[in-house]
């Protein structure tokens, strides 16, 4: 068969295309996949819903006799729900590295795009940035309406307060980070259940036990706890009293360098291993 | 132009795959051949890049798959119709493939088209049927329109229709002048539709040749002659220098002779003809013929205790790991 002749017979479906497949269209591309599963909008409004909602109940409580000493962060208040906001977000952000594991996509996507760092960073970017967006959303609203149910007590804080607008930003911050930790996570393992299950381990249950060590221990582990350390953020005034903490952005680094460590874990691995 | 060069994966102390060499020349329909196990997933998965080599290397064009400019424009692959997020429609689950290469967003609904799947686009995949499920991951490697084609046991579990659907399909492709390379257990399959052939047995090659070659170099070529004097036929022929053995339905076959010359020798000797045909021996044949010791120690090595049949390479295809061949081969 003279495959040249019968070549130029063939009509060219496609223009003739320059340079390379880059980040641009992976990034465009983990773009529709993260919107196109339903999987991603349940979990984001049930992000948005449960801790605007929690954060609600506390500022209701508040008013209601609540904690009001000289420590009370009205900010912090309205914020709570990010406790379990931290959460509903790794759910996420595992999902969307093991989901295409579970399903067998990975393979699909890495025959179509077999850059692998190109993909890792088109991942992490998208879910990122879709985490950020989101958690700012959940960030204010829990923050303005938490504000204007403890106004009816005259104990609410303003974003002109010096730390506020920190605060809720920090927010929205430590959501992305506990979701990129989450996904890092979920890259390592590559499996929904152990990679959910670890990150909610790290995040919600370290958190939980180590109030049962003793407190001079307690003096030095707390600090570096994940959740712990990254709450800092969004926290305006420092808890009286408790135990010793960093500052608020040296707290998020804590939890940033948690999240950096599970990112290059992950890559490395995506890189090394067979699909 | 696809090249593997002492292609070898080893999975700890499974070898699914040995120094292998071959070229998958363009133009033209590439059977790859093997039984179940053989190593051929493995092969397309290294191919791809899926898989890393523990020795040797693969190129398309000339250079690893994952240096290719736009992959998708070069190579299109179908290997498991399954690997697809099924809580997505077939519409974005193409559109996010389209994507990664910059490939138009009408694309999308050309291939869709092009496959018959355009009436369910907008539905999630998971609902499909396992023929509209390989048609959407045809879609999917057709994207590019690629030059090269790459299917894994697409035939495997469709219906009739669905098969001759993907064997048109593949010829039509290979017509429009691309490079066809596609796996099967089924001979028969390749019988049909391929062009030439790379045959593997225990991740080693067996044969690289064309259909006709294949058949010619390992079977031997018969003359099936139904006669009321077989005695003396069989005197005759064996003088000329043939073998005739009995065949079970009280026929002869008679080797080492044309069929012209097994009609000139009756004719000769007044011998009485009720038939007179050529028999060739089907690919299947050829194939079991040549497999045969492979597949037989494989059936060896799976009755020892230790021996695994399936390493993690061959889970891919691992639902479809049915020791098809092996009983046959044995």
């Amino acid at each position: 068969m003279a495959a040249t002749t019968v070549q130029a017979a063939r009509p060219a479906a496609l223009p003739e295309a320059a340079g390379q497949a880059g980040l641009r269209g992976t990034l465009a591309s983990e773009l529709t996949k993260i919107r196109s599963t339903r999987s991603t909008w349940w979990t984001l409004l049930a992000l948005i819903v449960v801790t605007v909602g929690f954060g609600a109940l506390a500022s209701f409580g508040a008013t209601r006799g609540g904690p009001r000493g000289p420590g009370f962060d009205a900010t912090t208040h309205s914020l709570g729900g990010l406790y379990l906001g931290q959460l509903i977000i790794a759910v996420l952000g595992a999902l969307v590295i093991t989901s295409e594991y579970s399903t067998g996509m990975i393979r699909t996507s890495l025959t179509a795009m077999p850059r692998r760092s190109t993909v890792f960073a088109a991942k992490a970017l998208v879910f990122g940035l879709v985490a950020l967006v989101v958690g700012l959303i959940t960030s204010f609203v829990s923050f303005f309406l938490g504000q204007a149910i403890m106004s009816s007590d005259h104990i609410n804080a303003s974003l002109g307060q010096p730390g506020v607008l920190r605060a809720v930003i920090g927010g929205a911050l430590f959501l992305t980070a506990c979701g990129l930790l989450a996904f890092g996570i979920g890259m390592m393992l590559r499996h929904t259940a152990g990679a959910i299950t670890t990150a909610i381990g790290l995040l919600f249950v370290l958190t939980v036990l180590v109030q049962f060590l003793p407190q001079s221990w307690q003096d030095h582990v707390d600090k570096w706890i994940p959740a712990l350390a990254g709450s800092q953020i969004w926290q305006v005034k420092p808890s009286i009293g408790g135990t010793p903490m960093f500052s608020a952005w040296g707290g998020f680094a804590v939890l940033a360098g948690y999240a950096v460590l599970a990112l290059i874990g992950g890559l490395i691995l995506f890189l090394r291993r067979d699909a | 132009m696809i090249e593997a060069r002492g292609l070898t994966k080893r999975y700890g102390t499974t070898t699914a795959v040995d120094d292998l060499s071959f070229t998958v020349e363009p133009g033209r329909i590439t059977g790859f051949l093997g039984p179940n196990g053989a190593g051929k997933t493995t092969t397309m998965r290294l191919i791809l890049g899926l898989d890393r080599p523990t020795a040797g290397a693969v190129t398309i064009h000339g250079k690893p798959f994952g240096q290719l400019a736009y992959p998708m424009r070069e190579v299109g692959a179908l290997l498991d119709a399954k690997a697809v997020h099924g809580g997505r429609s077939a519409y974005n689950h193409l559109l996010c493939l389209a994507q990664t290469n910059n490939l138009p967003r009408r694309r999308v609904g050309e291939v869709l088209e092009l496959v018959g799947l355009q009436e369910v686009a907008r539905k999630r995949s998971r609902g499909f049927s396992l023929g509209m499920g390989q048609r959407l991951g045809i879609a999917g490697a057709l994207l590019g329109d690629p030059a090269i084609l790459m299917f894994d046991e697409p035939v495997n579990g469709l219906d009739p229709e669905g098969i001759l659907w993907i064997r048109n399909l593949m010829k039509n492709l290979a017509a429009q002048g691309r490079t066809v390379f596609v796996s099967s257990h089924l001979m028969s399959e390749m019988e049909n539709t391929a062009d030439h052939l790379i045959v593997i047995g225990r991740g080693r090659l067996i044969a690289d040749c064309t259909v006709a070659e294949f058949i010619e170099r390992n079977s031997q070529q018969a003359v099936r002659v139904r006669t009321p004097h077989g005695d003396e036929l069989t005197k005759a022929v064996t003088a000329a220098g043939g073998t005739v053995r009995d065949d079970a339905d009280g026929r002869l076959l008679i080797t080492g002779l044309a069929t012209a010359q097994v009609g000139d020798l009756a004719y000769d000797n007044g011998v009485r003809l009720h038939e007179l045909a050529s028999a060739q021996a089907s690919l299947e044949e050829a194939f079991m013929e040549l497999t045969g010791a492979a597949v037989e120690f494989r059936a060896q090595q799976l009755d020892s205790p230790g021996g695994t049949n399936a390493g993690p390479g061959s889970g891919p295809d691992g639902g479809q790991d049915q020791p098809v061949l092996t009983g046959g081969g044995v």
